[in-house]
């Protein structure tokens, strides 16, 4: 900015200061405040016992404790992360071959509009509507289970939802059709961004497709990469809808067995709406804020080198 | 376009061909839910009893009308989903471009760690915060009520993120000086001529915020709590699922799930070009 027109620029800079009041009032009043709220009664017993409130009275970290000592929470962090990792391994592994191929200016695919289209749909379908229809469809008279029937693979109705794993292979394959579209898109952006010069030099030296990806395309990913992981295990600690729905907020369809589709937010779901023990759901909450917080952190160093206004790596337009 | 060709590895018709079956299979993995889901949309409950058809059936009417005369009021629920969908959508573009036009266009002392604090939150899910923010809203009285599920959309950091990398391409300081030097006011600016700019970014935000409000099920389902005439239909459908599902008309399950989806999957198919490009551009989603 010119000195002598300072006068004028700052009374102009006032509206940038105007034009951010309402995100700053909006977000003071409906999540910081939340937040230190949802902190403070971490520290206090408080939940609804029947038609009486019991407290809040201060007992510091007992939520806490009781917390780590019912174990629950160990059980569930587990459920997540398996059925997390279920989904997430394949994901990537698709994506990077789809974002290759679709960035790979040899390949000259056909259709490639229309299989970017395809693949990215399940990502804006309603998650507990998608988990409703999957519910339907791998139930025991489902549409799923005829068809292997009618097809001999199976001699009689296999309950999905009654077992262990393929409960959670469901729930993964469904967060792995939700977001390989999604992840597809994000690397083959990653790869178009990396300079042509690069793949020409390997052509020239004789490269082959398999070498290029390996020692080009890969490390110039890696970013994009680590971002793509650590984003995707902030949404797959947040995972609630498809387990919620499928196993009707039990963690498990079957009751009286082992939970193990339960997850850790099903988990503090259920001291929000049905137990009403706030204290604990405050105990669990700032856990997962610490955990998001950890992870977020990362995310923010690696996407924001220096600057600030630059983002990870070169994403660009098509 | 030059013709390369490899001497090692596979050939490339090879490879192509291969990247077609892939494909093809993924798609088919992405697409047969949806088919079976209208298949099974048009067919009665006994139909459905004895298994799997390929073929349509002739039962969509009468699945339509079960639907339509059923306990759960699913206009009602999809009214309200498109109430608080659309005017989140409204408030949060507008806002949004108005933060990020706030941070890129002006010079202020405390921008720079604003802008840093808005980055780090970015990814902080709204759930870690849900207990305070339902405290909150009882509270004020706002409990079963659409205000805590659209206003708080003013406040959307990656819509925020967005926008501003989108205004660092797309809107040159010059045009809003031109506007100064016309005597426009600063608020008049943003809206004649910062807007205008900015909306191919506002459409892709539009859609994205629309979609994410619409299929929200966590955070509407803490709120409205009591009323059943302001439910979404995320939550019709997880009522749906806690009922005795085995005493339901299927027919009528399959055709409520595929009136929850098939909207969607309508105006995606109309836009998708947009949407696909949006997020590659965007990077940030999820």
């Amino acid at each position: 900015m010119e000195k002598k027109k300072k006068s004028k620029v700052v009374s102009y800079n006032k509206w940038g200061i105007i034009f951010l009041l309402p995100f700053a009032i909006t977000y003071l009043i409906f999540q910081l405040i939340p937040l230190l709220s949802t902190i403070f009664y971490s520290f206090f017993e408080y939940y609804d016992d029947g038609l009486d409130v019991v407290g809040p009275r201060f007992i510091f970290l007992e939520n806490y404790a009781s917390l780590f000592s019912s174990g629950d929470i160990f059980v569930y962090t587990k459920n997540t992360l398996i059925m997390w990792v279920l989904g997430f391994v394949p994901q990537i592994l698709v994506s990077l071959l789809l974002g290759a191929w679709f960035s790979d200016p040899r390949m000259r695919l056909k259709f490639s509009g229309f299989f970017k289209t395809v693949i990215y749909l399940p990502n804006l379908i309603m998650a507990s509507a998608f988990s409703m229809l999957f519910f339907t469809l791998f139930s025991n008279s489902g549409p799923v289970n005829s068809i292997l029937l009618q097809a001999g693979v199976i001699n009689e109705a296999y309950t999905f939802l009654d077992h262990e794993w393929s409960a959670r292979g469901l729930v993964a394959f469904m967060n792995f059709l939700m977001w390989f579209g999604n992840t597809t898109i994000l690397l083959m952006a990653g790869m178009m961004g990396i300079d042509p010069a690069l793949f020409e030099a390997a052509e020239v030296d004789g490269a082959t497709s398999t070498q290029v990806f390996k020692k080009i395309t890969l490390p110039l990913l890696r970013p994009i990469l680590v971002y793509v992981m650590i984003t995707s295990l902030i949404g797959g600690l947040q995972m609630f809808d498809v387990p919620q729905i499928l196993t009707k907020g039990t963690g498990n369809p079957q009751m009286g067995k082992e939970l193990t589709t339960m997850t850790l937010i099903m988990y503090l779901n259920r001291h929000l709406s049905v137990s009403k023990n706030y204290g604990v759901a405050g105990a669990l909450s700032v856990i997962l804020f610490i955990i998001t917080a950890i992870l977020s952190f990362i995310v923010f160093r690696i996407s924001v080198p220096k600057e600030g206004g630059k983002k990870h790596a070169p994403v660009q337009d098509e | 376009m030059r013709q390369y060709k490899t001497s090692k590895g596979l050939g490339i018709h090879v490879r192509r061909f291969i990247a077609y079956v892939v494909l093809s299979l993924l798609s088919f993995l992405c697409l047969f839910w949806f088919y079976v889901l209208f298949i099974n949309a048009t067919r009665s409950n006994a139909n459905l009893s004895k298994g799997f058809t390929p073929l349509p059936g002739g039962y969509f009417a009468e699945n339509w009308k079960s639907m339509v005369e059923g306990t759960l009021p699913i206009f009602n629920g999809m009214l309200n989903s498109f109430i608080i969908a659309a005017c989140s959508c409204v408030l949060c573009t507008y806002f949004s471009t108005m933060t990020a036009y706030a941070i890129h266009a002006y010079e202020f002392k405390a921008k720079k760690f604003i802008f840093t604090f808005i980055l780090m939150v970015m990814t902080i899910p709204t759930q870690v915060t849900a207990l305070g923010f339902i405290r909150l809203v009882d509270s004020i009285g706002l409990m079963n009520n659409f205000i805590p599920l659209i206003v708080p959309s003013i406040a959307a950091p990656v819509t925020f993120f967005y926008m501003k990398q989108y205004m660092e391409s797309a809107l040159p300081l010059a045009f809003v000086e031109a506007a100064r030097i016309d005597g426009s006011s600063e608020f008049n600016t943003f809206n004649s001529i910062v807007i205008p700019m900015m909306k191919p970014a506002i459409a892709v935000q539009a859609i994205f915020t629309f979609v994410s409000s619409w299929n929200n099920y966590f955070t509407p389902a803490l709120i409205l709590v009591d009323n059943e005439k302001l439910q979404t239909l995320p939550i019709m459908i997880a009522r749906l699922r806690s009922a005795d599902w085995l005493k339901f008309d299927m027919g009528q399950v399959y055709m409520l799930i595929a009136f929850s989806i098939f909207p969607v999957i309508v105006v995606y198919l109309c836009l998708s070009r947009f949407i696909v490009q949006g997020v590659a551009l965007g990077g940030v989603k999820g």
